[in-house]
């Protein structure tokens, strides 16, 4: 089975190749690439006028499988993630039951080899159910497959179990992806602590409980050697403490999600809880730390953070509401806005959702070229199209981004070599 | 009765959420209608008109006083509590009022715990939803019937120095009066101590002074209004005890001396004395506690009223 990419404008961020030409893809792998090296035939797919790049890669992602079915499968969360440019997803272990065992996470790989249409990398949980106090089964989940480790959706509070934690994983050079968030900062808390918190008459959530665990984690992370990643990162302070430890040599790595790069606290309508995430939308300063982060680097990559929740659960009271949006079907939209708004370059952009998450988390696609893994995705830089969640993949529909009108999006995915996904208009 | 334009029709007060929702007019109409209802008896312009009133949290008088002031008006009232049966088993605030929506109600008053409640309900039902205090966001009718109650005694707001002392963090009845009296031209003065009292507040009005130091507060203080410490909502240590509380923030008789020798008293209730006021302030003659209270019941008939008929039979 062959299939050729014509006539694209191919972006590589790993090469830097930046030129119109063909993909041509034989099997699972990239035969070869470059201008007008293919002649028409079939299974040619025209890309005149749009982009191909490399598959996107999502490091952050809550397929909910086991015992969330009702959020999100396996099935569906990856036809979310391939109608959305993404052709592998690493998945969170916070399921029923949490994914803290070979044997889960060994279920988890063989369910996506039946069911996914993206590549699925399991990621492991940090300590046994996440709940902070004893190394879960670490060097067997590794064996399984897992590719980094997580107790995300909690921090792991106590710092003697995150030194060794890391200490451990970094003999199987595993990245910890933590989740920063000093609970006792912010205990109760529903959006970030501020002037719009205050006259909601919400409880906050302070950047500070934040920023003041990432400041924790990178000396642990500088005295143990180990690749620490920090997740969804929000607030301004945080990035500071990125940045300072950088400088010195510390193994740390960070990510932020597309809706902390284009919402705000002030952003929160009517106590619609589609906007309840944690951590929580931030302050306009923070955001635009974010976004200068991202394009110097300091933040490394973009990860959605995709967290399905049912109707019923999201149409609650604020408070009682749980936290987290669905991501994948927007990231690539909203991360193409900012590249026209001037915030990030377009090779930029790109590369914080290709080769440097899987250089991040050690995943074989992420570029493109010769004999690589034939994980591509062809999108249309200038496609404009409105959201409307009923039309999409996801089990779930809670995204703030409603009725939002975009540009770009994907056209074609390809994973292993396989069309997994084509924009029908 | 036959309404030429749907526009002539709409009632003056869509939903009653929050302070800000109201324009100048509005807060000005709902004031002269309580007057007009304080002068004489008012007609039962609200015959065969069904009020619910859905009370998830615990309230005795601003249940009784909805309930009061809708009856006085002919309307009928369904009362409806946390301890009722659904609620207990579990069902979600939507399903609740969905059900309850279709027994012909025609307005919704509804307290609840979490801030925002009110806000969701009316983005979902298609009758006026007005808030009787909502988490720590907004207690919009006692804000009013507080504005009512000082033009009583000081004939404007204009002007006037205006304390709030007490629990401002966990207070909707804060927020709301800071909007209100702020919006109508008090100088506002909030004190408590730091944690209860974080800086952002002065984003809620311009102009507001903050202070944790109570003298400061009181200084020439035209009302002094005192607020309860809302140990439900507090989950953790905000000050060392109710003893230094009591010592730094309990407004005595002997603190009091700082306002105008004729301040009025105003309290949201419930309130607890000995704690955050001195029983002897509480019966003070300048002490206007009790008439909050009578004057709930007539700014409460204004805002049902208004939500309820189209504005032009809306009299002021």
């Amino acid at each position: 089975m062959n299939l050729i990419l014509k006539n694209g404008r191919i972006l590589d961020p790993a090469s830097g190749r930046d030129e119109i030409g063909d993909i041509v893809i034989q099997e699972d792998r990239i035969r070869d690439l470059g201008p007008g090296i293919a002649a028409p035939g079939p299974g040619t797919l025209d890309c005149t006028g749009m982009i191909v790049c490399p598959g996107l890669i999502d490091l952050h992602v809550h397929l909910r499988e086991p015992g969330f079915e009702y959020k999100e499968t396996i099935e569906t969360g990856t036809r979310a993630a391939v109608a959305g440019g993404f052709t592998a997803v690493c998945a969170m272990p916070n399921t029923n039951p949490v994914n803290d065992n070979a044997g889960t996470t060994a279920y988890l790989l063989q369910r996506a080899r039946e069911l996914s249409s993206a590549r699925v990398y399991a990621v492991g949980a940090i300590t046994v159910g996440s709940r902070g106090e004893a190394l879960a089964s670490i060097g067997d989940m590794h064996r399984a497959g897992a590719v980094a480790l997580s107790d995300d959706g909690r921090p792991v509070m106590n710092a003697q179990i995150l030194r060794r934690a890391m200490e451990y994983a970094s003999m199987f050079n595993m990245p910890v992806i933590q989740h920063s968030e000093d609970l006792n900062l912010s205990a109760g808390g529903a959006m970030h602590e501020g002037e719009v918190s205050l006259r909601l008459g919400l409880p906050g959530i302070s950047g500070q409980s934040e920023s003041t665990m990432i400041a924790r984690d990178v000396l642990l992370a500088g005295q143990t050697g180990a690749h620490l990643h920090v997740a969804h990162i929000s607030s301004g302070e945080s990035i500071e403490a990125v940045r300072q430890a950088k400088k010195r040599g510390i193994r740390v790595t960070a990510e932020v999600t597309p809706h902390h790069l284009t919402l705000i606290d002030e952003d929160i309508k009517n106590y619609d809880a589609n906007f309840k995430m944690n951590p929580p939308l931030r302050s306009r300063a923070d955001r635009q730390i974010l976004l200068e982060a991202l394009a110097d680097g300091t933040i490394d990559i973009i990860a959605t953070d995709h967290a399905p929740h049912a109707a019923h659960e999201k149409q609650q009271e604020f408070t009682r509401a749980p936290m987290g949006i669905i991501g994948l079907e927007t990231a690539l939209p909203l991360t193409l806005r900012l590249v026209e708004q001037g915030h990030i370059s377009l090779m930029r952009a790109i590369e914080a959702l290709t080769s440097r998450p899987a250089s991040i988390a050690n995943l074989p696609g992420g570029k493109l070229q010769a004999g690589a893994p034939a994980d591509v995705t062809v999108f249309d830089p200038n496609l404009s199209w409105t959201l409307d969640p009923a039309q999409g993949r996801s089990k779930s529909r809670n995204t703030p981004f409603a009725g939002w009108n975009f540009k770009g999006r994907a056209v074609y995915t390809v994973v292993g070599g396989r069309l997994v996904y084509q924009l029908h208009n | 009765m036959s309404e030429s334009s749907s526009a002539v029709a709409r009632p003056l007060l869509p939903n009653l959420l929050a302070i800000n929702d109201l324009d100048l007019k509005q807060i000005q109409h709902l004031l002269a209608l309580a007057a007009d209802f304080q002068q004489q008896t008012p007609a039962k312009s609200l015959v065969g008109k069904r009020i619910l009133l859905l009370f998830y949290e615990a309230s005795t008088r601003t249940r009784t006083s909805f309930e009061v002031a809708a009856r006085r008006l002919g309307a009928e009232t369904v009362s409806i509590t946390a301890s009722s049966t659904s609620i207990e088993k579990g069902e979600s605030l939507l399903d609740t009022v969905y059900t309850l929506r279709a027994m012909a109600i025609d307005a919704i008053v509804m307290r609840h715990s979490v801030s925002g409640s009110p806000v969701l309900v009316a983005d979902h039902v298609d009758v006026p939803v007005v808030n009787a205090g909502d988490g720590m966001h907004q207690h919009p009718t006692q804000a009013l019937l507080d504005a009512f109650t000082i033009i009583r005694h000081k004939q404007r707001i204009a002007g006037l120095k205006i304390a709030i002392v007490g629990d401002l963090l966990h207070s909707r009845v804060a927020r709301s009066n800071i909007e209100l009296l702020s919006r109508l031209g008090a100088e506002v003065r909030l004190c408590a101590p730091r944690t209860l009292l974080p800086p952002a507040f002065a984003s809620l009005a311009p102009g507001l002074i903050l202070t944790h130091r109570l003298e400061e507060a009181l200084d020439a203080a035209d009302v002094v209004m005192v607020l309860r410490i809302q140990m439900e909502r507090m989950r953790e240590s905000f000050f060392p005890s109710e003893a230094e509380y009591v010592h730094h923030y309990s407004v005595t008789a002997d603190r009091l001396r700082a306002a105008r020798p004729d301040a009025i008293i105003m309290h949201p209730g419930p309130m607890i004395r000995g704690v955050e006021i001195g029983a002897d302030v509480a019966d003070s003659p300048q002490s206007v506690i009790r008439e909050q209270v009578e004057n709930g019941v007539l700014i409460r008939m204004a805002v049902l009223q208004s939500a309820l008929l189209p504005a032009r039979f809306s009299k002021a």
